[in-house]
């Protein structure tokens, strides 16, 4: 079958008379399953908290007991309906929960509750901007096919091995099971690796500006399923599609999408065919490979769930949710770029996280430049808030103080030297710049007066230098730079110093 | 003596709670050999809350409705620390961490527990045959079954081994062993009443509700499990009216309607159809209206029925699996085997056979030829009875076409067994609520049951024609001589 998928996408992709056929394409869709983050399960009270003991968070629903009944956490349904509307997606004002029946330990019920064909959300899209190394970024609008509600299986631990094979037995633990989860399907509108991984971190971004989500890759909140054929060329009817899953960061969905595209394409080229399975990223190896024991196709036996009611969203209620979305990511990007300036990289770095965009924000609108801004904060400011775990929220030195600082450099007070002197203690303490700078004497020196009579000093202190300078080793202004600062205690105006320095060495 | 009079003499400190529970223990324990109507009885339990009500008497406090009312509950309605077994190997040793809302609200209302009753393995049965634990017996005649699926329930009533009793109704598990033990049972209207603790077997038909000895205590029970639960999203929000005060209502001018289907079925014993119809004439003695009334659909209920209840029981059933609680077969050698064996070990023929067929039905290619088809029926048959509603007050049709049958009688062919819920399952489909009465006694004694059913939450009307139907028919002053019912 595979076989003669690519024999005819050849024949589709290559012009008549031409001997080269068209480039290979990848055709590549996304399955993000996204935690959300509410406090208890979607259809019980018991709690959702990450990392306790086994079957710590679980109650007669959760394990399925008999008679017990799944009643909709609201709190769930709000969170799904944010993120479809911050997808861009239609909101169902109609829609139901659909019951996935298939038989596994770590699914209490054997069937799964989960929403089949008529999800909460449909038909959106949201703007990747696709940034490589070496490459040029674009921009890209990802079609996204739909958005429901589900609830998370539990987990089994298979003891005696490392591994299912050569274990002895397993356990079950359900504290995970009956987490809500909201699953975000794209069309399959991406082509590379890169732009995958832009896409799922675009959907991180936005589930975390929204709140609905930590979007924890390492602890399972954010989870992505890859789907991948090649063809040759655009024109060409899509090849056999393999599905990728097991991949636990952005840069190895990238890597397992690229290695995995360069497989088929190998394949094909070689004659061998492509089947259609699953396959596991294996990031030790940095390769995938098929997924042992893979069954034929499931038939889930997909029926509406008799004990939950049709889930209504009236237009009243979907718009109080709507006014309650903030500002999302591309928004900001935009707005950055086009109206304070900055460059796409900036937008980029300073939108990454809701919280330092607010950083950002705040401090723009104590008054400050926002290039100035921009740099301390994806410099310095960032720097020391990673390296010490620390929020944006809590900082000490607050973003109307670092505007005080950014003016002070702007208006020529103080020298960026001395500003990144005083930094570290602003980090910690926070406090005004100002007042700093004034108590402590500071303020730059700005008077051609004053620089020139220490600039005498220095010359006639250092005659050999003055001397080689003048023979040709204009190297020699850097160290008389120095100098000058060591002695002002980096006060003097560095572009005043520099004019003086070189009118004063030239004789 | 109704539950009304019981409740003013124990007021009055004329009788007390420990003297009524413990005559129903000795009545159980002369019986229960015979009948088989309990697969538990909580006798340490009843006394000690009949005493709890006594010392609450003595003390002066205000009883509630149903204080030290022995109420008998079917074996698959969750109660906390006491087995629920359903009548199954499955959870021969399953005993819930959770009570039911509906036996919740009795223990709140201060009913005595005397024990919970057997029925046909997880509701799927009309004779209680399937029970894993054995059949009960009818008390009218220990040769015929009780019916089913709440056999054990409607025997208990009828043999005095308790006030009343829970069952619930899928197809006709109330009605019909309420007909065949000449005892009334009421089938509320689907999300009345809270499903929260009642094992599952078809989720969008499955109603808990009251078997008694009259319609006032039908009345009574309906009145404290009625309402609203925050634990079971289809519960309906509808606030419970009076359905004591409705009961004396006039009935005058009310227009019956007697569905022409159900009296032209295939299999309608002659002696059956004549009751019922003498029925009806009582009503128009009482100065209702008979109205002949066609529901087409009407006899296409059982074929709709045993595609969408397998269906919803092969998903609700999924989870006795061997892992959790329940039966698990020992010595299997992978997690697919274990499975395999705790299911084909715990779960007997019937049961089995049902998950097959929901199975079926609900597969990839024959979803839309079987569950989606008997979805689109399903309205059909609810828009039957939306338009003979348009003409009558209430729809009268017998409960089952036959009186009690004998043990074995439909072993060999499960659709025989099938059509006793012929005329009860109609009811379901609509989620309407229903009621079945005696109305007679057949040539061997055996007790017939009249059907009543009445619009969506119409539960007032519905008592209130049948209580004025067995005030004036008296039914059981005329009843044939039989050693187990007092």
């Amino acid at each position: 079958m595979a076989g003669a998928a690519a024999t005819a996408s050849a024949k589709t992709a290559t012009a008549p008379g031409s001997t080269a056929p068209a480039a290979w394409e990848a055709v590549i869709g996304l399955e993000t399953h996204v935690q959300l983050g509410t406090a208890s399960k979607i259809f019980t009270s018991a709690s959702t908290a990450f990392g306790d003991d086994p079957n710590t968070h679980i109650d007669p629903v959760v394990c399925g007991l008999p008679g017990t009944l799944p009643v909709l956490n609201q709190k769930v349904l709000e969170y799904a309906v944010k993120a479809a509307m911050a997808l861009n997606l239609h909101v169902a004002e109609h829609s139901k929960f659909d019951r996935k029946q298939y038989f596994y330990p770590d699914l209490p019920k054997n069937y799964q509750i989960s929403q089949y064909d008529e999800p909460i959300a449909e038909d959106g899209w949201i703007e990747v901007e696709v940034a490589e190394k070496g490459k040029e970024t674009y921009t890209k609008r990802i079609g996204i096919e739909r958005l429901h509600m589900e609830e998370d299986a539990g987990k089994l631990v298979h003891a005696g091995s490392d591994r299912l094979a050569g274990s002895t037995h397993s356990l079950v633990d359900y504290n995970r099971a009956g987490v809500a989860l909201a699953e975000i399907v794209s069309k399959p509108d991406l082509r590379t690796g890169r732009e995958a991984a832009e896409y799922a971190s675009e959907i991180r971004r936005i589930v975390r500006y929204l709140g609905v989500s930590d979007g924890n890759m390492q602890e399972g909140s954010l989870r992505c399923d890859v789907n991948i054929s090649v063809r040759r060329g655009p024109e060409a009817p899509f090849g056999t599609k393999v599905e990728i899953k097991n991949m636990n960061s952005f840069s190895a969905i990238q890597k397992a999408i690229d290695f995995e595209i360069q497989r088929q394409i190998k394949a094909y080229e070689a004659g061998e065919p492509v089947v259609q399975e699953t396959r596991l990223w294996d990031e030790a190896k940095q390769l995938t490979k098929s997924m042992r024991g893979k069954e034929g196709a499931s038939d889930y036996r997909y029926f509406p769930d008799p004990d939950l009611g049709p889930i209504e969203v009236s237009a009243e209620r979907r718009e109080g949710w709507r006014a309650e979305l903030p500002e999302l990511p591309a928004a900001k990007r935009h707005r950055y770029a086009e109206q304070l300036g900055l460059s796409i990289y900036d937008a980029r770095v300073l939108t990454d996280e809701r919280a330092m965009a607010d950083y950002f924000e705040a401090a723009v609108a104590a008054g400050a430049d926002a290039k100035g801004l921009a740099n301390w904060i994806t410099g310095d400011i960032a720097a020391h808030v990673n390296a010490n775990r620390l929020s944006y929220a809590d900082l000490p030195f607050r973003p109307e103080q670092l505007a005080e600082m950014v003016q002070l450099i702007d208006g020529g007070v103080i020298s960026g030297k001395i500003a990144k002197e005083i930094l570290p203690e602003l980090l910690e303490k926070g406090g005004s710049p100002k007042a700093i700078v004034e108590e402590r004497g500071l303020g730059m020196i700005s008077d051609p007066a004053a620089i020139g009579v220490v600039v005498d000093e220095l010359l006639a202190a250092h005659p050999e230098e003055v001397e080689a300078f003048r023979g040709g080793k204009t190297k020699l202004l850097g160290f008389f730079v120095g100098q000058l600062m060591k002695k002002t205690g980096g006060k003097a105006d560095p572009t005043l110093a520099n004019k003086i320095l070189n009118q004063k060495l030239k004789g | 003596m109704g539950i009304a009079e019981w409740r003013g003499q124990l007021q009055r400190g004329e009788v007390s709670a420990r003297e009524l529970t413990d005559q129903l223990l000795s009545r159980i324990e002369a019986v229960e050999p015979t009948v088989h109507a309990y697969l538990e009885v909580t006798a340490e339990r009843a006394r000690a809350d009949a005493d709890r009500i006594d010392a609450a008497r003595a003390a002066g406090e205000d009883l509630p409705s149903l204080a030290g009312v022995p109420l008998a509950i079917k074996d698959n309605l969750c109660t906390a620390g006491i087995r629920t077994s359903c009548s199954s190997r499955m959870l021969e040793n399953f005993v819930p961490p959770y009570e039911s809302t509906v036996t919740e609200r009795l223990w709140g209302a201060g009913a005595v527990l005397l024990g919970k009753t057997n029925l046909d393995e997880f509701a799927m049965g009309s004779s209680t045959e399937t029970s894993y634990f054995g059949p009960s017996r009818n008390p009218w005649n220990p040769e015929r079954v009780p019916g089913g699926s709440s056999g054990g329930s409607s025997a208990a009533v009828a043999a005095g081994e308790c006030v009343a009793a829970l069952g619930s109704d899928t197809g006709g598990s109330i009605r019909q062993p309420a007909a065949f033990c000449g005892v009334v049972g009421l089938k509320p209207t689907y999300g009345r009443v809270s499903r929260y603790g009642l094992v599952a077997f078809a989720s969008s038909l499955d109603q808990v509700g009251p078997f008694t000895t009259s319609v006032a205590d039908a009345a009574e029970l309906l009145q404290v499990i009625a309402g609203a639960d925050p634990r079971d999203s289809t519960c309906l929000k509808a606030p419970v009216p009076d359905y004591r005060a409705a009961l004396t209502q006039p009935v005058k001018g009310l227009r019956v309607g007697l569905v022409r289907e159900c009296f032209e079925a295939d299999g309608l014993a002659p002696e059956v159809k004549a009751s019922v119809l003498a029925a009806a004439a009582q009503l128009e003695a009482l100065g209702c209206e008979l109205v002949e009334v066609s529901c087409p659909r009407f006899n296409d209920g059982i074929a709709t029925y045993y595609v969408i209840a397998p269906s919803e029981a092969s998903a609700n059933l999924a989870r006795y699996d061997g892992v959790k609680y329940g039966h698990r077969a020992e010595g299997a050698g992978s997690l697919a085997e274990m499975t395999a064996r705790s299911r084909a070990e715990g779960f007997g023929d019937e049961v089995q056979r049902r998950i097959l067929i929901g199975t079926y039905a609900l597969s990839a290619g024959y979803v839309d030829a079987y569950y989606k088809k008997a979805q689109q029926v399903r309205t059909l048959i609810r828009r039957d009875f939306d338009r003979a509603f348009e003409g009558v007050d209430v729809l009268l049709t017998p409960t089952s076409p036959t009186t009690a049958f004998r043990f074995g009688a439909h072993a060999e062919d499960p659709l025989a067994m099938y059509l006793a819920d012929l005329l009860t399952i109609p009811a379901n489909m609509a989620g309407l609520p229903a009621l079945s009465l005696p109305c007679g006694f057949d040539g061997e004694g055996l007790p017939i049951g009249v059907q009543l059913i009445t619009g969506v939450l119409q539960e007032e009307r519905l008592l209130q024609v049948a209580h004025h139907y067995e005030q004036a028919a008296n039914v059981m002053a005329s009843r044939p001589a039989a050693a187990l019912v007092p």
